[in-house]
């Protein structure tokens, strides 16, 4: 990005004061060289989004931000119910795609003896990949009660654990769902699809705790160095992608029906308080739903994989957070509690210390802010802080963002010699596309310090601990 | 990052893909706009796995109807990511027949199989980033999106 065009705030706050039709300034938070990297497009999006009618305080980018459809990838925009809109775009086509962490007793040298048996088991266990359908099969009525459940269904009905639902963000079920405005094409993709991880940068990692980089809060979530964690990163799956597709081509082809014009016909949005705007609310959050409970039979299955092969049982869910979403929360904007309709695109919810939403455990030290990692490379757990409602209506960086294309990727690595080389690293990698390892090679990827760094330099969360891989299943 | 969204200049080649930072954008060209959409459909194929290593076995037909020829385009691609995740199929061959704002088409594969395709990841929608149907200085026609994978 061009740093002429914007003007410092603090070492890692950029700002674009409103020009044309902007309503409000789009701030990006980033260090100089994340900065520097940063694609014009996220400058020329963040823009946009800053003139949408309703948005409230600015337009915001985080430090893994990357060109998206509308919005940024790594954008975050909050709309007043009365005048604001809501958009398909600042979504996303992976409705409520996230991670969740699931925290297990055993150290990594506990673990070293059983972990190419655990590689292969959670690779049997748990359907990736193009094509792979999963082993809970659902017809309509099943799929409404799931659409409505989320993760709560999911215990319901033997997957996953009740204490596990505290730790999901909306306790495990997003309330407002409509079942009933989830087209009948978005349900034919999902019938075959629950507990199914797809492809992609999605995936299942082994992990320990290489770090603690803050001891209180690492002992208040209850990790320490050495322990073995698993990952989970996934989304709603074909059900989420479909709702995604038609409701952006809807609001993109009736825009100027509610009177609104757009700056780019893919910021599709509609009014909050317009039929359509209230249907997609209702299809997204049933997708919210169907991601929720998607990760829940993932994780039952692992817990079942985990069991098989080490003998250990009940692997405590330390969070689960989502990275596309719109949600409805209070924030203070100019010393006044307002309800706001938050969208986060590539980004985290990040709620601080105090904050009532958060569970018992969780509210007096902040929430869990969980960056993935991408097969070789760290991932990181931080911590939601105070000020971060301040920055960006509580919101935080969801990964490190890539920094080749699959084009690239393919030329510069063979998946072959990715999983050797990685292996020589103890780190064992699962996946039936070797293509595909090759298109998610952890060098195409930005350095996730660089991005966890900017992000608690900017305010927006704090380091807790780094995670490293010892053997992931990818799609 | 570096994100291109221009077709590549010259050449022969009737098909191919666009860099993009975090998904891939697909191209078709043909002589007319019908076999640009065609060859689109076989680069969309292509950010999955080998084209050739997809045998036409079966037939799907696919309609859409749009108000303009660009949102066409996308939703021609949209319906082959549908037909392909609902039938857990991939396609390798296709034929358009564009009238009114209406298509009509067919597209011709055989269902996943994982060992053989190996397939690198899903599409999970076409976007209307970088959506653009163009006609080109020689007659011909262009047609161009990004995909979300």
């Amino acid at each position: 990005m061009d740093l002429a065009r914007v003007s410092r705030h603090a070492e890692a706050e950029w700002w674009v004061e409103p020009h044309g039709a902007m309503r409000v300034p789009a701030v990006v938070y980033a260090s100089e060289p994340l900065m520097r990297e940063m694609d014009e497009k996220v400058y020329e999006q963040a823009c946009n989004v800053a003139s949408l009618p309703g948005i409230v305080k600015a337009a915001y980018a985080m430090p893994d931000a990357h060109w998206g459809y509308g919005f940024p990838i790594g954008g975050v925009a909050a709309f007043d119910e009365e005048e604001g809109v809501i958009s398909a775009g600042g979504v996303g086509f992976d409705i409520s795609c996230g991670v969740r962490l699931l925290e297990t007793p055993l150290t990594r040298e506990q673990l070293e003896p059983f972990k190419q048996a655990l590689a292969d088991a959670l690779y049997h266990e748990v359907p990736v990949g193009m094509g792979r359908t999963g082993r809970v099969h659902l017809d309509d009525a099943e799929l409404d009660a799931m659409l409505a459940g989320g993760a709560r269904w999911a215990v319901e009905q033997g997957y996953g654990a009740w204490e596990d639902l505290p730790r999901i963000e909306e306790g495990g079920c997003m309330a407002g769902a409509r079942p009933e405005s989830v087209s009948r094409r978005a349900r034919s993709r999902q019938a075959d699809e629950m507990g199914t991880l797809g492809s992609g940068n999605h995936y299942l990692e082994v992990q320990h705790v290489a770090r603690v980089e803050d001891a209180r809060l690492a002992e208040a979530y209850g990790l320490r160095e050495g322990q073995v964690v698993v990952s989970i990163h996934c989304g709603s799956r074909g059900l989420g992608h479909q709702i995604g597709t038609e409701y952006l081509r809807e609001m993109s082809l009736e825009a100027a029906r509610h009177g609104l014009t757009l700056p780019d016909r893919e910021l599709a949005c509609a009014p909050i308080r317009s039929d359509v705007g209230r249907e997609y609310l209702g299809a997204m959050r049933a997708a919210i739903n169907c991601a929720l409970a998607n990760r829940e039979i993932i994780t039952h299955l692992v817990r079942r994989a985990f069991e098989r092969v080490t003998g250990v049982s009940g692997l405590r869910l330390l969070f689960d957070v989502s990275h596309n979403t719109c949600k409805v929360e209070e924030h203070e904007v100019d010393g006044k509690r307002r309800r706001l309709f938050v969208h986060r695109k590539g980004a985290t919810r990040a709620f601080g210390p105090g904050h009532p939403d958060l569970p018992p455990g969780l509210r007096e030290v902040g929430q869990p802010v969980l960056i993935g990692g991408s097969m070789g490379t760290a991932s990181y757990v931080l911590a939601g802080t105070e000020e971060s409602e301040a920055r960006a209506f509580s919101s935080s960086a969801h990964g490190a963002g890539r920094s080749h294309s699959r084009h690239d990727a393919l030329r510069l690595w063979r998946g072959r010699e990715v999983v050797d080389s990685l292996a020589s690293r103890g780190i064992l990698i699962r996946s039936p596309s070797m293509r595909g390892v090759a298109e998610e090679a952890p060098g195409a990827y930005k350095n996730v310090v660089e991005v966890v760094d900017a992000a608690e330099v900017a305010g927006l969360s704090h380091k807790v601990a780094r995670l490293e891989p010892l053997a992931c299943i990818k799609g | 990052m570096h994100a291109e969204t221009q077709p590549p200049g010259g050449g022969e080649r009737s098909w191919g893909h666009l860099r993009h930072g975090s998904d891939i954008g697909v191209w078709g060209r043909g002589r007319t706009l019908e076999e640009a959409f065609e060859r689109a459909g076989v680069a969309l194929c292509a950010v999955m796995t080998e084209p050739s290593r997809v045998e036409p076995r079966e037939a799907v037909a696919v309609c859409c109807e749009a108000p303009d020829v660009e949102v066409l385009f996308s939703d021609w691609l949209n319906a082959l990511v549908y037909e392909m995740a609902a039938r857990r199929m991939l396609f390798s061959r296709f034929e358009v027949h564009l009238a009114d704002g209406r298509l009509e088409g067919r597209a011709w594969g055989e269902p996943v199989d994982v060992a053989r395709h190996e397939p690198a990841v899903e599409v999970k929608a076409a976007t209307l980033t970088g959506l653009r149907v163009k006609r080109e200085e020689d007659g011909g026609w262009y047609a161009q999106c990004v995909v979300d994978v």
